[in-house]
């Protein structure tokens, strides 16, 4: 009985780490943490029928049984489509004030995000700008765009 | 497949914190219903109940509802689309009696947004996205509808002015609609001088929560001619779609591809098109979102929304009268209430029983009723 007890089935929890409040610890792309960690921000990509995924899927709904998911590293720069600027955030977030959120449109995909060091009154749809991973005051990642 | 009816309406006060339980405020929305139809309990073969769980203490309210208005033991199930819960439920009604499994349906909406704490309502707004991969960047539904707001008008060249004048037209009606929330008009100046809420959205372009209940009682031809309704409004055509609820997944930012694939399916099917629809209820969450609806559901041109609410052919003497009710921008937005709530507004338009807000002899009218920030969409079209 005890030595059962003892082996508790260890969680990988490495997604606790992702956004400065994270609302989920496990995922099957948990590594999207890791890359972050070495400054990379990575989606996946299914290599039986080219898909990008990002954010990343651990799947491919097409493929089914025959997927065979890779990653890739998110390269180059991403035309903004839009954002937003907000004036009240919800709690865990109030810190960060004023922040902006945004979508870059990469071409094979697109990525939702946070608007990093850009002033905001410099923001125009359409301009280019890069996806970087970021670390966080409190120690937690993310990542943010910022001007190529 | 035969025709389907509605054959009552009904809708409690829309308020800023009701004073009694879930099952008191759902009885006023039954009660209104019930009378409204001349119905007795043993009429109803089934109920769908329709809320955002989120906002529930109560954990399948169905079984609780149903008990309460004296409709058990028939079956009772929920339904949740998030703010478009109640469409959904009568898409499920309408199914439920044109494949003849009962011969009358009840669509119960309900929502007590005050039935938790604001802290507890703060904590619940952070997870109204995609969790894992987007509220880790702290997102709010006010900014999600702002980034539509700001690729529309980077789009068609709008102003902040162009969207207040749509929060003037819903408080114009909200002043007359005895069970909105917010019934005090609102000033142009007013709209532009108030503060952001996540830019470009300021505080009058977004809709206020409330506790409030609707219910909707559809039912075959035969059951309706069975029971002497009077004016049967009939459900002509309904269209419902999905997206991704990631925005990295959507391909436009100047409008909702949910509402124009819902619209499409339902004006299809009701054999119309948006020239024919003489009413409509649009979700108006955000100020953007009526402007979006305009032109997704091809009452105007894409860019051409700005148009019709300068000229105002949305107000009530217009070409195409929308939410002559208040909208949910002055009646108050309790989650699941609110697509029947609009359903309700059509029905009693198009029975000439609207009062003071009424639009001249509709034939046909229309709801479109969006979950999420274009997650969910929905589009029912009602005619005589
Ligand atoms: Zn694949």
């Amino acid at each position: 009985m005890g030595d059962k007890k003892k082996k508790k089935r260890e969680m990988d929890t490495r997604f606790a780490k992702f956004g400065t409040v994270s609302f989920t610890a496990t995922t099957k792309v948990n590594d999207f943490v890791d890359f972050l960690e070495k400054g990379q921000v990575a989606g996946t990509r299914c290599k039986t029928c080219g898909t990008h995924y990002f954010p990343p899927r651990a799947h491919c709904c097409q493929c089914l049984d025959r997927a065979e998911m890779e990653w890739f590293t998110v390269e180059g720069t991403g035309r903004l489509m839009t954002y937003s600027q907000l004036m009240y955030a919800p709690i865990g977030f109030t810190d960060d004030l004023p922040y902006a959120i945004a979508v870059l449109d990469y071409g094979d995909y697109k990525v939702f995000g946070r608007i990093g060091d850009v002033p905001l009154e410099e923001l125009e749809i359409g301009m280019e700008l890069k996806a970087q991973a970021n670390r966080l005051p409190n120690g937690q990642l993310n990542y943010v765009f910022n001007r190529p | 497949m035969g025709k389907v009816a509605i054959i009552g309406v009904g809708q409690s006060a829309f308020s800023r914190a009701y004073p009694g339980s879930i099952r008191e405020l759902a009885f006023e929305a039954f009660r209104e219903a019930m009378v409204d139809a001349g119905a007795e309990t043993g009429d109803i073969g089934a109920t769908v109940v329709c809320s955002a769980p989120e906002y529930d203490k109560q954990r399948s309210p169905a079984g609780v509802l149903a008990e309460y208005l004296g409709l058990t033991p028939q079956p009772t199930f929920y339904a949740e689309t998030l703010c478009s819960s109640s469409s959904t439920g009568l898409k499920l009604a309408y199914s439920l009696v044109a494949s003849g499994l009962h011969d009358s349906v009840m669509v119960i909406g309900f929502q007590k947004m005050s039935e938790i704490s604001s802290a507890e309502s703060q904590e619940r707004m952070g997870r109204g996205a995609d969790i894992q991969w987007e509220s880790p960047f702290g997102t709010m539904m006010p900014a999600y509808y702002a980034m539509y707001a700001q690729g529309y008008m980077d789009s068609y060249g709008i102003t902040s002015e162009d969207l207040a004048l749509i929060r003037v037209k819903a408080a114009t009606y909200g002043q007359i609609n005895e069970k909105a929330v917010y019934r005090k008009g609102v000033e142009l100046q007013q709209c532009l001088d108030a503060d952001p809420v996540a830019n470009p959205l300021k505080v009058f372009d977004c809709c206020a929560n409330a506790d409030g209940a609707s219910c909707v009682i559809v039912a075959s031809e035969a059951k309706a001619k069975a029971m002497g309704i009077a004016k049967p409004v009939w459900i002509l055509g309904l269209g419902a779609a999905s997206a991704p609820v990631n925005l990295a997944g959507r391909d436009l930012f100047n409008g909702l591809r949910v509402a124009q694939m819902a619209a499409a399916e339902a004006y299809q099917m009701a054999g119309i098109s948006a020239q024919d629809v003489d009413v409509a209820e649009v979700h108006d969450c955000f100020t953007i979102a009526e402007m979006m609806a305009y032109e997704n559901l091809g009452f105007a041109e894409p860019g051409g929304g700005k148009e019709l609410i300068r000229s105002k052919e949305t107000y009530k003497e217009g070409s195409i009268p929308v939410n002559v009710d208040g909208g949910l921008l002055s009646k108050g937005h309790p989650i699941g209430a609110t697509g029947g709530s609009q359903i309700r507004t059509i029905v009693l338009q198009l029975r000439g029983e609207a009062g003071e807000m009424q639009v001249k002899d509709p034939q046909i009218g229309l709801v479109h009723n969006i979950g999420g920030v274009g997650l969910y969409g929905n589009v029912s079209i009602l005619g005589r």
